[in-house]
């Protein structure tokens, strides 16, 4: 069970002459219950990627197996993948519509057609799992904060039991505490139930201590792809295109060449100062 | 008198209950008085929800205080005859870039608040010209703002109230939609104005990164002012700024950390450079 | 992408029909539409696609474009055609079972269908060689004068170009609100047309509350930035006549007059039904 693409392409504007690749020749293979972020500017094919994963764009060529199956396959049921890949997308205000909060959530497994009781079930536990208690079933959810309206859309998301779950910026516009709080849940997500979770930003600092894998997008080409410590080694190429590593990265690197005997793959705080600590020691 | 001064202000939202009826009051300001002196950088920072927002529409009189005063440049924002006076002395750049663009061409938005004050034509060509100079965004100037990037919106905003010929800037959150890239085009901006321009420039922000240039910051909390100071006395205090749910840099926040563990290094340490400094300094020593 | 859809289908170059003031044009087709309804002969028909042809000449835009609009239209024209080829009851030329197209049916079948294509062609040459703002900035002015029929002359021109900028970015969250929600397994494709309607209430409530939201937020912009309606306002591309407008608005009377003394003249063999 996995995620496989083979030489995925797509363009937009095909018959005119602004036609635009938005993704050039992308192959990828995601295993089940990683944690894998996807990182690169606006307009680097991060969001569009993702859209391609649940059917909601088509790839121009290339294929995409799930689960082993092609889905571009004839009488291959997008409904199907939906289901079983659920995207978050940027925005709440874009996906919250119903009177409570409650029914809101329950907005995704109804339209699976499953039988009520399993409905609010499902919406029970979506509700549990992102941390949102039952005061707030009856609440109107455009009256929450910004970050109970990420909590309320991933719920939404999940009343859907996805295998695969895609977040897109979960964390725009949240404050340092909220953003905290909803990588938090994510990660936990992760370990408890063991989806599968792709998360897309453009910020390496935010994704570098929870995420297992990351995946560098620039200009709609796979630029990096390997374990933070691995991508941030290239924190120089990376620079280039105009993304930056965490700031520890570059003061390791700084420290180095100033001539301590630091490690310099260390990626969070935690890690830099344990080296650092070691190195004056050692001195 | 100062170029902004704010007397205890107090700013109350009404809450209403599902009929409509007012059922109390939420104090989103709560008595606060500040001095910004004119052609200084400052920084409020502070999470969703702290106020500082509610604060920033005082300055620009969109918002009047529900006691105490502010003036702009002397004059009582909460005065009706000094309204229009007071916006086109306090500009404002709020977050969202779309919905702060009226024109469709780049040019005819920076243009609009000049047209509105009654600019004569040949002179709203030159304010244009320089104010699109001003950020950088003079080549784009024919171009449709549905096709720019996010920080080039922002700063097309930061154009058209600077062709008011404000006496101060205010950023509403001008960077939270932003991403990276545009997020440092519009402090590069914000920065050039206030250096270059010599605009007072009042930036509100929850990046502590972007307030590093700052010559002072106020810190907000529960409609508060929880800190006040420049950003090193501001930065060295970590563990308050954490209270406060604000998010440390990396390299503020690793000097803390060393120092909570016995490494001798000094408290606030904003850069990079400072840190690697500081702990050669530490190694020479030993 | 949805952003880059053109509104008002303005061509893109550089013309005399183009550099004309708005106004200019607007009077124009004003005058040119009236005109048409008042030829009873083929002569001024004649006349109005001689002009209407130099004008498209002189705008330099392709034929192509202007067809695109007939496209349209092509459902309406035939029905017409055809009304009043069958039903127009006079002197018989052909007959085919109880149906019978007489002579006065086939001259009034040619009229009607030349009348609908110049109307067509003629309209969408304005919005063609004119751009959207220039659009308005010609009603706002050259409307002025209901300003003092309390017409708010100003506001309506205002609330055009804004919706003229605000309708791609919505059309764009359209299209995200939609993702988001088939995401969710929404499916706004099939079922009847109760079921279709009642999918459309997902769509429609994000989407109405964010343009609120934009409204509010731009109102507010818009004040900040010491916008307080028409008065006082000056403008930063002043609608001015220049020497070719003058003459543009001479010939347009001279073919107003022309065509509609030559239009209506008694010719026999050459008359409308």
């Amino acid at each position: 069970m996995s995620i496989e693409i083979e030489h995925l392409n797509y363009i937009y504007g095909d018959e005119t002459a602004m036609a635009v690749k938005a993704l050039d020749d992308v192959t990828l293979t995601i295993p089940d219950g990683q944690f894998l972020g996807i990182i690169g500017h606006t307009g680097s094919g991060k969001s569009t990627l993702m859209q391609h994963l649940n059917g909601l764009l088509k790839g121009s060529s290339g294929r995409i197996l799930f689960d082993g199956q092609d889905i571009y396959e004839k009488g291959y049921q997008l409904k199907d993948l939906r289901r079983q890949v659920g995207l978050v997308f940027q925005y709440p205000e874009h996906q919250l519509f119903e009177i409570d909060v409650f029914s809101d959530v329950c907005f995704g497994p109804k339209n699976l057609g499953l039988p009520k009781e399993e409905i609010e079930e499902r919406a029970k536990r979506a509700l549990e799992s992102v941390g949102l208690s039952e005061d707030y079933y009856h609440q109107s959810p455009f009256d929450l904060s910004g970050g109970q309206k990420r909590r309320v859309a991933i719920a939404g998301v999940l009343a859907m039991e996805p295998k695969v779950l895609i977040l897109d910026e979960p964390t725009a516009g949240l404050d340092p505490q909220g953003r905290e709080e909803i990588l938090t849940l994510i990660k936990k997500l992760q370990t408890e139930s063991h989806m599968t979770i792709l998360l897309v930003s453009h910020s390496m600092e935010d994704v570098a201590e929870y995420v297992d894998r990351i995946l560098v997008m620039n200009r709609g080409r796979i630029f990096l792809d390997g374990t933070p410590k691995e991508v941030f080694a290239h924190y120089k190429e990376l620079e280039e295109v105009g993304l930056a590593c965490p700031q520890v990265t570059y003061v390791m690197h700084d420290l180095k060449e100033a001539g301590f005997t630091v490690d310099v793959d260390a990626t969070t705080v935690e890690e830099a100062k344990r080296s650092i600590l070691q190195a004056l020691s050692l001195a | 008198m100062n170029i902004v001064k704010a007397d205890n202000v107090v700013y109350k939202y009404e809450r209403h209950d599902e009929e409509g009826n007012v059922e109390g009051y939420t104090t989103a300001v709560d008595h606060v008085s500040l001095d910004v002196k004119e052609g200084t950088f400052i920084a409020i920072l502070g999470h969703n929800g702290s106020g500082k927002s509610t604060l920033a529409k005082h300055i620009n009189a969109i918002l009047s205080p529900k006691e105490g005063t502010v003036w702009v440049d002397g004059l009582d924002t909460a005065q009706e005859e000094n309204l229009w006076e007071v916006r086109q002395r306090a500009g404002m750049v709020f977050q969202n870039p779309d919905n702060q663009i009226i024109g469709q061409v780049v040019e005819e938005d920076v243009g609009f608040g000049p047209e509105n004050m009654g600019v004569p034509t040949k002179e709203i060509w030159e304010r244009v010209e320089e104010s699109l100079r001003a950020v950088g965004m003079y080549e784009y100037r024919k171009h449709s703002p549905n096709r720019l990037s996010g920080g080039q919106k922002q700063r097309v905003s930061i154009a058209g109230v600077l062709a008011m010929h404000p006496k101060v800037i205010v950023l509403d959150e001008p960077t939270a939609m932003l991403d990276p890239n545009g997020r440092r085009e519009v402090i590069r901006a914000a920065r050039g104005l206030n250096q270059v321009e010599g605009v007072t420039v009042i930036l509100i922000t929850h990046y502590m990164e972007e307030i590093v240039h700052a010559d002072q910051v106020f810190v907000m909390d529960h409609g508060k002012i929880a800190m006040e100071g420049t950003p090193r006395e501001i930065f060295s205090q970590v563990e308050k700024l954490k209270e406060l749910r604000l998010a440390v840099p990396q390299v503020t926040l690793l000097a803390h950390e060393l120092k909570q563990s016995g490494v001798p290094l000094p408290d606030g340490i904003l850069t990079r450079k400072e840190l690697v400094e500081e702990l050669s300094k530490v190694c020479r020593s030993r | 992408m949805i952003r880059d859809i053109t509104l008002g289908q303005y061509y893109q170059t550089e013309s005399l029909i183009h550099r004309l003031d708005p106004r200019v044009k607007l009077a124009g087709t004003l005058i040119y539409v009236i005109t048409l309804f008042f030829y009873k002969n083929f002569v001024g028909y004649a006349l109005a696609i001689f002009f209407l042809a130099t004008v498209i000449r002189l705008s330099k835009v392709p034929f192509k474009f202007m067809v695109r609009g007939m496209k349209s239209i092509l459902f309406l024209l035939m029905i017409t055609v055809l009304f009043n080829l069958f039903l127009t009851p006079g002197t018989p030329v052909f007959t085919l079972w109880k149906l019978s197209i007489t002579k006065e049916g086939t001259s009034l079948a040619v009229s009607m269908a030349l009348r609908l294509s110049l109307l067509v062609i003629g309209s969408s040459l304005m919005t063609l060689t004119t751009t959207p703002n220039n659009l308005t900035d010609g009603m706002e002015k050259g409307l002025g004068f209901l300003k003092i029929f309390k017409v708010p002359v100003h506001e309506v021109a205002m609330m055009m170009s804004i919706a003229l900028r605000f309708i791609p970015i919505l059309l764009e969250e359209t299209d995200k609100i939609m993702k988001a929600q088939m995401a969710r397994g929404a499916d706004f494709e099939s079922g009847k047309l109760i079921a279709r309607a009642k999918a459309m209430v997902p769509l429609l409530v994000p989407l109405f509350i964010s343009a609120f939201r934009r409204a509010n937020d731009l109102a507010m912009a818009m004040e900040a930035r010491c916008y307080r309606g028409g008065e006082g306002r000056t403008k930063m591309k002043p609608l001015k006549y220049r020497g070719r407008d003058y003459i543009a608005y001479l010939i347009l009377f001279l073919f107003m007059f022309g065509s509609i003394w030559l239009g209506r003249l008694t010719l026999p063999m050459l008359m409308v039904g």
